[in-house]
């Protein structure tokens, strides 16, 4: 499993050899502890490293196609998106799609989930698929989007790439490429959460703003 | 909402209805793939218990309700209760030992899916009960509106005919008035039901005042068999009085759409260059009738489940 | 000699304007005395526990179903929930199957009340044959064999000229015609009151217009008949005005009205619940308003129940298809009561509109308590609780509005004929 590291040789790998170390607070609003696990730049450095992993894993990189499942896996599907166009010249497209219509939990909740959008720009067929998800726990939310997939063509070859491994899996899935594991109690959240583009040029192209990972609750750090 | 009736507009409320909007406009990118199906009703029973024949809104349904994966049977029923000797609550009875997760109803007669609601466990959604209500019909044309024009807040809708008998002027009205639009209603004196405005509308006995100025115009479609000598004269004068074409839409805004529940009586209610073509937006009503439906049972169909909601799943747990 | 001494409560004679707690002596079926310190060696005596002593309440509008329906009800099941009620006389409607349009059936009620039924039973003949409304029936003849009134209720005589003919008619037969006002094209199939509600529904409604024409005609024909005309279940507050003028013009018309139509609004429909389906339609509040004015001013002079039996899987179909009508026998004295607690009426005026105005305007005896009265009496506590379940009650059918509801107000005991017939107990007293 690969842990967060800087690409070697850059300038915050030396400046930041701490960076995740985590805080807990309390928190005013919810009540409940929270620690900070990545702030926004680890965040962004593990998409870069994820990028680079692709790269080097993809025969064809213009065969990628970006997957995202909304909410969380959409910012991180745009980042990524542009982080693969720095590094090989191509722009990948980027879907989103949603799984509620295929979760397996649907008859034992007490009411329907709210949808989500779903746009998948061109066809799947014959393409290296790349689902992104920002918390990938006991694996089921990826079964549901491969069985989504599935509907919409057929991929030659589908990766999973998450933020986040809680690690609790429940069934034979796996993470190709991930950002970083996170050991947690089943009563804890990891919340992974894209702030609304505020002033800055950059964070303005890609529609994405600051980026957070916080896990809430259980018995403190 | 999961095992809630779906009786009428009026019990709905501001926020059901959007709720059920949202998730109808998730549902029409579905229509669009190649594979128009989604498993998450799959082994639901969906019953058709039509007493009153309708092509439209019962295949409407059952394309609804197939695309979902749910396994839909049809009942269709000719006769009353009294003709065929079977009280409601027998068949409600019957219906009830299938073990259905959802049942839509339609019946000439008001009320029948009400009484049959009291009865079953499973949720049932009216799909027309005489003149009252046609919730999923008033829904889909929200949705249209919607789709038209952004919001229906703020817009002027016109609903022009036989309003005495019809039940989708009065989901509509329930509708479009709780969405915050202004609503017209206009027609022969004869076609207006009592104490009309007691509903929170206009009346207008005159067609032109009655579009002025409208975002949207809905004609209703005249049951010619029923009224025809009774309250109106002749189908000439109802459709020279009443009846849409270009020139008199001009009245309307310039960018107001027609629309109409269907199926059209050519030269009647709408003129044929109304029927076909922008500005009316009628195939575009029933398209979302598919998605409209799959949201409506996406939402309701299956029994109240006893488990809380849990958090797995929902932003936070990671799954 | 059997005595039976009614003690420790109010007694309420409308009749001698009597309201005072004393006691009511009954001996052979008669009442002998009213006062206290009645002599009282050998009778049986019965404690009203503070509960009201009056003459016992008469029912002038029901429908028994017997002959023909009886499915629905039956001179005993119906005699019966009628002292349960608190009723000593009812007077039966002549819709039966066959239809008591001849002295033959008229007898045929009689026989069978005489053996089944607890309350006494009044039949109503119809005024014309079949109740087509075409050929009158033999009044004088169906008075002779026991009838006591004339009537086509279910139905109306849409043709002036046999209404009039008819109308006329009765006068010889000295009795009062009993008319069910609803002009039956402008009803339009309606089935609810036409108005917010029924356009909220979207059921066809029936306008209170279609029972102001009616009421309009017949009083104008009663005018120019002197006939003694009866407005059956007025509804609305058109039809008041209308009853109102008559009679401050010497036409001989009195009215009644119902329980439900006193308290329940066309708003009681807003289920589709098929036990407020009736013939004429709950209306509004301003109708319901005026009719209890109405009452209380005397405009109307008698409350009847029109209990309307039908069997359950009769009633649980489309609300288009329902018969109307529901149960009243059981429940009208705790309806109504709600008037005394309005202060709408005091209770003997309440005890009047039940009892003795219905015993004189159908010329019955009874309604009073003066000495060679019927030993007919009611028990009333007013105040207690009870919930009613029409399924446990005494008629077959169960198609009441009220059923499951709390009720305040209930007969306590019915005496026939100086006999207790029931107790609230103790139940029914089958001889």
């Amino acid at each position: 499993m690969a842990q967060i590291e800087a690409p070697p040789g850059t300038a915050e790998a030396a400046a930041n050899p701490a960076a995740s170390a985590p805080t807990s607070d309390f928190n005013p609003d919810t009540q409940i502890r929270e620690r900070t696990v990545l702030d926004d730049q680890a965040i962004r450095r593990a998409l870069m490293r994820i990028a680079h992993e692709i790269v080097e894993s993809t025969d064809d990189p213009s065969r990628l196609y970006l997957v995202a499942i909304p909410n969380g896996g959409v910012p991180l599907g745009r980042i990524l998106a542009d982080k693969l166009e720095s590094l090989c010249g191509l722009r990948a497209p980027l879907g989103i799609l949603d799984t509620t219509l295929y979760r397996d939990d649907l008859t034992t909740r007490a009411s329907r989930p709210k949808l989500r959008r779903t746009e998948m720009p061109s066809s799947v067929d014959g393409r290296v698929v790349v689902l992104v998800e920002d918390v990938v726990n006991t694996g089921r939310t990826i079964r549901a989007a491969m069985d989504a997939l599935m509907d919409f063509g057929r991929p030659s070859h589908v990766r999973v790439v998450a933020l986040v491994d809680r690690g609790h899996r429940e069934l034979p899935i796996k993470i190709d490429f991930v950002g970083k594991n996170i050991p947690t109690q089943p009563n804890e959240k990891v919340i992974f959460r894209a702030d609304e583009p505020e002033g800055d040029e950059a964070e303005k192209a890609t529609g994405v703003g600051a980026l957070h990972l916080i896990v809430r609750g259980g018995n403190g750090s | 909402m999961i095992g809630r009736d779906i009786l009428g507009i009026e019990d709905l409320s501001r926020d059901d209805i959007e709720t059920i909007l949202e998730t109808a406009e998730r549902m029409q990118e579905i229509g669009s793939r190649e594979v128009k199906k989604v498993p998450t009703l799959r082994g639901r029973t969906l019953i058709n218990l039509f007493f009153e024949p309708s092509t439209r809104t019962q295949t409407s349904f059952e394309i609804a309700g197939k695309r979902l994966a749910a396994d839909v049977v049809n009942f269709s029923v000719s006769g009353s209760s009294v003709t065929k000797r079977e009280t409601l609550l027998d068949t409600a009875k019957t219906l009830d030992a299938m073990d259905p997760d959802v049942v839509i109803v339609r019946h000439k007669v008001a009320g029948v899916p009400h009484r049959l609601a009291e009865v079953l466990e499973a949720p049932v959604i009216n799909a027309g009960d005489g003149a009252h209500e046609h919730p999923s019909q008033a829904l889909l044309d929200m949705l249209t509106v919607r789709e038209q024009k952004g919001a229906i807040e703020g817009l002027t809708v016109a609903i022009i005919g036989d309003i005495a008998h019809s039940r989708v002027a009065r989901s509509n009205i329930y509708g479009f008035s709780k969405l915050g639009a202004e609503v017209r209603v206009a027609g022969p004196p004869t076609m207006l039901p009592a104490a009309v405005e007691s509903l929170g509308v206009k009346a207008y006995t005159n067609l032109r005042e009655a579009i002025e100025g409208a975002d949207v115009v809905m004609a209703l479609r005249i049951q010619m068999e029923r009224l025809e000598g009774a309250c109106f004269p002749s189908v000439r004068e109802y459709a020279a009085t009443f009846g849409l074409d270009r020139a008199k839409l001009r009245y309307a805004k310039e960018d107001a759409i027609v629309m109409h529940p269907g199926p059209v009586n050519r030269g009647v209610e709408l003129a044929h260059e109304l029927a076909d073509h922008r500005p009316s937006v009628i195939l575009d009503q029933v398209r979302n009738g598919v998605a409209l439906r799959m949201a409506l049972l996406y939402l309701v169909a299956g029994r109240p489940g006893s488990a809380a909601d849990s958090s797995e799943g929902e932003d936070g747990g990671g799954r | 000699m059997a005595r039976l001494l009614v003690r420790n409560g109010r007694v309420l004679d409308p009749s001698q304007d009597l309201d005072a707690e004393v006691d009511c002596l009954v001996e052979d079926g008669k009442i002998v005395g009213v006062g206290s310190d009645l002599p009282s060696d050998g009778a049986e005596f019965l404690d009203a526990e503070g509960a009201w002593i009056a003459p016992g309440f008469i029912d002038i509008h029901t429908h028994l179903r017997e002959p023909g329906q009886e499915y629905k009800e039956d001179l005993a099941s119906g005699g019966t929930a009628a002292v349960a009620g608190g009723f000593t006389q009812v007077a039966c409607m002549a819709n039966t199957d066959p239809v008591n349009d001849d002295p033959s059936v008229t007898k045929y009620i009689l026989d069978r009340a005489e053996k089944d039924s607890p309350a006494r039973i009044q039949p109503i003949a119809a005024a014309t044959r079949g109740l087509q409304g075409q050929v009158m029936t033999e009044m004088m003849a169906l008075r002779e064999a026991g009838a006591v009134a004339f009537s086509d209720d279910g139905a109306t005589i849409m043709d002036s000229a046999v209404m009039r003919r008819v109308l006329e008619y009765s006068t010889l037969a000295d009795a009062p015609v009993i008319v069910h006002a609803e002009d039956c094209h402008l009803r339009a199939g309606g089935v609810v009151n036409e108005g917010p509600m029924s356009t909220r529904l979207g059921l066809p409604g029936n306008p209170a217009a279609a029972e102001e024409l009616m009421v309009a005609r017949d009083i104008r024909l009663a005018e120019l008949t002197r006939a003694h005309l009866h407005v059956a279940h007025v509804s609305c507050a058109g039809s008041v005005d209308l009853i109102r003028r008559a009679r401050e013009k010497g036409i001989r018309v009195t009215a009644e009205v119902t329980p439900h139509h006193l308290t329940l609004t066309d708003e009681a429909t807003i289920d589709f619940d098929t036990s407020t389906r009736v013939a004429p339609p709950l209306r509004s509040a301003a109708d319901v308003e005026a009719l209890r004015l109405a009452l209380a001013e005397g405009v109307i002079d008698v409350m009847a129940t029109d209990h309307a039996p039908h069997a359950t899987y009769e009633k649980e179909v489309e609300f288009t298809e329902a018969p109307p009508g529901m149960l009243g026998l059981e429940t009208a004295i705790a309806v109504t009561l709600e008037l005394v607690r309005e202060n709408l009426l005091s209770p003997l005026e309440f005890v009047r509109r039940w009892s003795t105005n219905p015993a004189r305007l159908l010329g019955l005896e009874g309604g009073s308590l003066a000495l060679g009265s019927p030993g007919d009496l009611v028990l009333v506590n007013p105040d207690r609780e009870w919930t009613y379940d029409a399924a446990q009650g005494f008629s077959k059918s169960r198609n009441s509005p009220w059923s499951g509801q709390s009720m305040t107000g209930r007969v306590v005991a019915t005496i026939v004929d100086g006999r207790l017939v029931y107790h609230h107990e103790r139940g029914v007293l089958i001889r």
